[in-house]
């Protein structure tokens, strides 16, 4: 069965999103996304090295021909801040589609959502089409959708908590009110986080520490490729319904 | 007559001085980065990169070169 992974009229086969921070090297980094299978890759927007220039190039190892970047704004406190980010981005190679992220609160990582809902009309309007993190906030998200978002990303728990998903009645409300891809954006620490996202009806996971600082990030990728995979099939398998009671599994006709 | 222009910019958030350069083009090239995988900008307005060669530099002209890295 074809059950392809649609943002913003471009299909995914891969439902699976990884970040590409906090890897050891480029390398290691490259070898996680094959295991990982995932086709999306977020990347940040930093100052080029002007000293040591031979400093590797991300581009060298991963090859955005293959993987689609997706430029983040990570770091950013200010919808100003993010904006810059975001055009650059789009000036080193065209990229179109982005992920916002305006965070607001230093130790939590939380996204400043007022920065957030500002600037995903600013960047809508110019053209970019924005994911959006957001806090899994059902009324916010669906302002998100009003101004311009083509995909919704709430946080399971704090980035890089690996506290796995805190809300799930906040998740499937947000899931349940919006056409967008709902993707689960942070939070995530195990591979049964992302089963249960999925089952929770959202498209999409987005997992960068989980996978990076696990012992074997290459196992722990694979681990979230078959979760994802798992989580989805049996979310559109349509699952039994929960019952007080035993029901046998074998039948009482021809019993001796 | 020749003249060697020494101009002062600050570069990436540093000040630092080059000799015989007058366009972000010629900057480029004293850097010895390819254009095509950064984006450039020149105090605070990004530059569209096909016209770097008439893109001139002053004083105190402040450029910003970025590039992906790694990043969740």
């Amino acid at each position: 069965m074809k059950d392809l992974f649609k943002i913003a009229n471009k299909k995914f086969k891969s439902r699976l999103i990884v970040g590409t921070g906090k890897y050891k090297n480029f390398s290691e980094c490259a070898k996680a996304i094959k295991y990982s299978g995932a086709e999306i890759v977020t990347v940040a927007v930093r100052r080029v090295n002007i000293v040591d220039k031979k400093k590797p190039l991300l581009m060298d190892y991963i090859d955005p021909k293959k993987i689609t970047y997706l430029p983040n704004t990570a770091g950013c406190f200010t919808s100003e801040d993010a904006l810059r980010t975001l055009r650059l981005a789009r000036e080193i190679g065209g990229w179109k589609l982005v992920k916002l992220e305006v965070l607001g609160d230093k130790k939590n990582l939380f996204p400043d959502m007022i920065e957030t809902l500002r600037s995903t009309e600013v960047l809508s309007k110019e053209g970019f089409k924005v994911m959006v993190y957001c806090s899994d906030d059902p009324l916010m998200a669906k302002r998100l959708e009003n101004s311009g978002a083509v995909a919704i990303m709430p946080l399971a728990a704090p980035i890089g908590s690996g506290l796995g998903i805190q809300n799930y009645t906040n998740i499937k409300i947000i899931r349940s009110q919006t056409k967008l891809p709902v993707i689960i954006d942070a939070g995530i620490g195990q591979a049964s986080d992302a089963t249960i996202a999925m089952e929770l009806g959202c498209d999409g996971v987005l997992i960068n520490t989980a996978i990076a600082k696990a012992k074997n990030p290459f196992e722990m990728a694979e681990a979230m490729k078959f979760a994802v995979i798992a989580g989805r099939k049996s979310f559109i398998s349509g699952r039994i319904s929960k019952t007080l009671h035993g029901s046998p599994s074998t039948t009482n006709r021809g019993i001796i | 007559m020749k003249k060697t222009k020494k101009i002062k910019i600050i570069l990436n958030g540093k000040t630092r001085s080059f000799q015989k350069i007058t366009s972000v083009y010629d900057l480029m090239r004293s850097l010895k980065i390819s254009p095509d995988k950064v984006a450039i900008e020149l105090n605070k307005e990004i530059i569209n990169k096909k016209i770097i060669k008439s893109l001139y530099l002053k004083n105190k002209d402040k450029i910003e070169i970025v590039h992906f890295i790694g990043g969740g």
